[in-house]
């Protein structure tokens, strides 16, 4: 009996005890709701990280035995692996380029519009529809008998038709109407972001529409486009179906995607697979990374002006 | 009107409640007893703990220490939704996809009233804020104001012990918070809860509150009503808070009778005690600017006028003593700029606080 | 906003909506091209098909077997939709709601699937789900397609929630309200309108994943998008108009979805996250 009233003692003190510890967690931020990020944060652990380290492991665990470099060996060394990161470049830089060049002046331009959403809405159809749908568009539109070498034609601009598909100007063709949407709308995000004010106080201290631009607008809008690039650029060097279907995939648009999948898929060496992957996930990280170290010297702060 | 607080829960009592984020001590040990029906007003610059303090009382965050009970029930440990609490948030904190009727009765229906009697209930509650008209509207529809009633309504229908109100009126224009403040005395009068209201406005709880709890750095500096608070502060920053906007520090000469004689700004000047200070020691003379009168005597601090304004019946200025510190001061007749005065402290209305250790 | 009316900014601005004109013309030419083909019962060296008709649809129908993937494909992204919006809204409240430590490494996992590209990441996935057994089954093809969907909810999510007042919550306890009557009463209908927005953009999207879905399916996990590759890519062996017919139906399928989806969300937000629309 008389342990009744001493176990009661010990079980206040022991909340005593246990409460400064919850709260000490919920001070952190780890309470029961910080919990629910786990089922997702799992999920992607389970299938983006460990198997990104698994390729990389896999990577070094030759096929065939040998050091654990020879599949890195093998890939600067034979000429039909390691062209295909300049057949790559070669493709995916100047279409970056130009679809960036192509946005900036046009978005400029469509954020002056009332209603924009008809046009990003057509815009949008590109990149929903993906790249498949546009590879078979395109291999019809573009061939020698499609309407745009008719077109063409027609208005006396070529004599014979000229041939843009099953070569690099098909996949850049197709490169082009699903990554200029892309590259437009996120250019488009950040130009509206900029306080329209700005360009007004320019304007009323005597800048041109010239210097507004190159002088207020674009330094302010330059990080918000190195991202852009960076986007844009990854997803052309990823470029894959089109590669396939709209190129000419033996030659002269045999992108390193295309390397990747025929050693896991035809040769069935995931080893050398996982390397080319990591490979193809180096070179972007590369450019990637110049990019935004050239960011950091650039002016990050707001864009909506200094009111609020 | 039939809502009507519930009654006989007895006082809420808070025993060396501290609240701790880190190593930032947000409550350092806090003793209050609040009465039945009373209008107490926690009041204080902001980060001095007072929202901290009726967040614990909601059960919004959890006590570091010490204890909180409603009459002899201690409740500290009970989940916000089992405390039975109604409360006004700043940011209203109306439930954007119902509408006012179904904001009003969310407590009832959590209770389990359905029915006629939620019905009759939440129809009163508007009745009290005056919103009948607008029942079936969306909050986002509502100005801020209307919407301030509805959060006021849907705290008062749950016919709660007691309302805990955090800055409510800090979102409205200046005209409707004088509206408001007469508006929430009436409620809480016609219904009869006890009211706990945090706020940073001084004028607000000394024209609202029974009792005002006056705060800073998570402890409590002073308890008492409106009359005491603006009367007798009992130390200097309270007094700053009360609108003793000449804070003068100087040296004791003499302390007699309760009064003392300081040397400040080059002249000496008399007032009341009210922190222990001994001949030699230093100390703060605090004193309003309307006590702080222009040319009324001869001696005062001789001070040089560098701005003034016309604020009805008197003009107040601000000036500059010969030792450089800037004082606020009340004329009867207009100075100029740059004219010297004398300004002549009102004997009864200044007070003399210990200062910093030399 | 400022408007220059001299002859070169005319000019400029002439060529800037002409090179948006040639664009667009060459889109709708594209999608025409593979419409007008559909229809055509013979298509060779002229502007226009000699005649048109409806039977390549039923010749694609059987044989791309195309009711057999259209159920897969729905049943892949419903599936899809619902695990990524559940696992996702879940975890972008958390995001939203706490600080704590670790929340930034967190952040940059959920964010780098969708900077690196799918078949980046696909290859070494494919391998790790090929050991796994889960290659070429239907659940293979649900697992990959998670990957860049969690992380988009989470995204889309994270500001939605963080534009709800916490204190909102905060009132629905005080008023009495249990976990259960907090979720069902309160945060259900306020989140409801981003959910629905962030899983009909998952829908699109994997509507038209072709790389991880083509990477992981096997012949009866196909959804439509890879089965119109493979049937591209063996072109010559079926009829072009069979296979336009078939890209038609796709076409048909994803833009429905589009219609709806953009009924709720800003064009933008189906390539960036859209920034809030400024209030007037």
């Amino acid at each position: 009996m008389s342990s009744v009233p001493l176990d009661g003692v010990a079980a206040a003190a022991g909340i005593e005890e246990a409460l400064p510890l919850r709260i000490k967690l919920a001070a952190r931020g780890l309470d029961g709701t910080t919990l629910l990020v786990l089922p997702a944060f799992l999920a992607i652990v389970a299938l983006f990280v460990y198997p990104f380290l698994y390729g990389l492991w896999l990577s070094f665990q030759p096929k065939d035995g040998g050091a654990a470099l020879s599949n890195y060996v093998r890939f600067f060394s034979d000429p039909f692996l390691y062209e295909t990161i300049g057949t790559t470049l070669r493709i995916a830089l100047p279409v970056t380029i130009v679809n960036l060049l192509l946005a900036v002046p046009i978005a400029m331009r469509v954020r002056l519009m009332r209603r924009q959403r008809i046009l990003t809405t057509i815009l949008v159809l590109p990149v929903t529809l993906g790249t498949v749908l546009v590879a078979e568009g395109l291999l019809n539109y573009l061939g020698p008998q499609g309407w745009f070498n008719r077109s063409l034609m027609w208005l006396g601009v070529i004599a014979g038709p000229v041939k843009l598909t099953n070569n690099y100007w098909g996949v850049v063709a197709s490169l082009l109407i699903t990554g200029f949407p892309f590259t437009f709308l996120l250019t488009l995000s950040y130009v509206t972001g900029i306080d329209p004010a700005l360009e007004q106080a320019g304007a009323v201290h005597g800048a041109s529409a010239r210097s507004r631009f190159f002088r207020i607008v674009l330094p302010l809008i330059l990080p918000g486009l190195a991202i852009t690039f960076c986007l844009s650029f990854v997803q052309a060097f990823a470029v894959f179906p089109s590669a396939v279907l709209l190129g000419a995939p033996a030659g002269p648009t045999r992108v390193i995607s295309i390397a990747a999948y025929q050693a896991a898929f035809e040769e069935y060496d995931y080893s050398l697979a996982s390397a080319i992957a990591m490979i193809m996930g180096l070179v972007q990280f590369a450019l990637v990374a110049a990019v935004l170290a050239g960011r950091r010297l650039l002016y990050r702060g707001p864009v909506a002006g200094t009111k609020g | 009107m039939t809502i009507a607080a519930r009654h006989g829960v007895g006082a809420l009592e808070l025993r060396g409640v501290r609240r701790e984020f880190g190593s930032l001590a947000a409550l350092a040990g806090i003793d209050l007893r609040i009465e039945e029906g009373e209008f107490i007003a926690l009041l204080g610059p902001s980060g001095c703990g007072k929202s901290t303090a009726l967040n614990c009382i909601a059960g919004l965050l959890p006590l570091s220490g010490g204890s909180i009970w409603l009459g002899d029930r201690r409740i500290d440990r009970l989940k916000p939704e089992e405390r039975g609490f109604g409360m006004v948030f700043q940011s209203y904190a109306l439930f954007p996809h119902m509408n006012v009727r179904k904001n009003v009765g969310f407590g009832l229906s959590m209770k389990g009233v359905k029915g006629a009697e939620a019905a009759r209930r939440v129809d009163e509650g508007l009745a009290l804020v005056r919103l009948q008209s607008q029942a079936s509207k969306l909050p986002g529809q509502l100005s801020g104001g209307q919407q301030q009633r509805v959060a006021i309504a849907r705290a008062v229908v749950i016919e709660p012990a007691i309302v805990l109100m955090d800055e409510p009126l800090s979102n409205l224009d200046a005209k409707l918070r004088m509206e408001m403040r007469v508006e929430i005395r009436r409620i809480h009068d016609t219904i009869g809860s006890t009211t706990i209201y945090v706020t940073h406005d001084q004028d607000e709880a000394l024209s609202m509150a029974d009792r005002i709890v006056v705060m800073r750095d998570g402890m409590i500096r002073q308890v008492g009503t409106p009359e005491d608070l603006y009367e007798r502060p009992l130390h200097a920053d309270v007094a700053d808070f009360m609108g003793f906007r000449n804070r003068m520090p100087g040296q004791v000469r003499a302390v007699a009778n309760g009064r003392a004689e300081v040397a400040v700004c080059g002249t000496t000047v008399q007032g009341l005690v009210r922190e222990p200070v001994q001949a030699g020691a230093s100390a703060v003379v605090s004193i309003r600017p309307e006590d702080l009168v222009a040319g009324a005597s001869a001696s005062g601090i001789p001070a040089r006028v560098t701005a003034i304004e016309y604020r009805g019946r008197a003009f107040f200025g601000t000036a500059l003593a010969e030792d450089g510190t800037e004082l606020f001061f009340r004329a009867d007749r207009t100075v100029a700029k740059d004219e010297a005065v004398v300004l002549a402290p009102l004997p009864d209305r200044t007070l003399v606080f210990a200062g910093a250790p030399a | 906003m400022i408007r220059d009316t001299g002859l070169s900014a005319k000019l400029w601005r002439i060529a800037i909506w002409a090179a948006t004109a040639v664009f667009i013309l060459n889109l709708f030419g594209m999608i025409a091209a593979v419409v007008t083909n559909s229809f055509a019962t013979r298509w060779l060296g002229t502007w226009l098909p000699l005649g048109y008709t409806t039977r390549w649809y039923v010749a694609a129908w059987n044989e791309f077997q195309l009711d057999d993937v259209l159920i897969v494909t729905f049943q892949v992204v419903f599936t899809v939709v619902l695990v990524s919006g559940l696992l996702g809204v879940l975890a972008a409240y958390a995001l939203a709601r706490r600080d704590f430590p670790g929340k930034r490494a967190i952040m940059l996992v959920f964010l780098l699937p969708l900077l690196v590209p799918p078949i980046t990441y696909g290859i070494p996935m494919a391998t790790v789900l090929y050991r796994a057994g889960l290659a070429g089954t239907f659940w293979g093809v649900v697992l990959a397609n998670l990957v860049p969907t969690i992380p988009f909810v989470v995204l889309v999510m994270i500001p939605f929630i963080e534009q709800i007042d916490p204190r909102i919550e905060a009132a629905a306890r005080v008023f009495g309200a249990s976990t259960f009557k907090l979720l069902v009463r309160v945060l259900l209908p306020i989140l409801l309108p981003g959910m629905l927005a962030a899983m009909l953009l998952v829908l699109v999207r994997t509507i038209a994943m072709f790389e991880l879905t083509f990477l992981t399916a096997g012949p009866t996990s196909q959804t439509l998008v890879v089965a119109l590759y493979y049937a591209v890519f063996a072109a010559g062996v079926r009829a072009g108009q069979s296979i336009d017919a078939m890209a038609v139906i796709y076409m048909v399928v994803t833009l429905v979805w589009l219609v709806i989806a953009l009924r709720f969300v800003n064009p933008t937000q189906i390539v960036a996250r859209a920034k809030q629309e400024p209030a007037h």
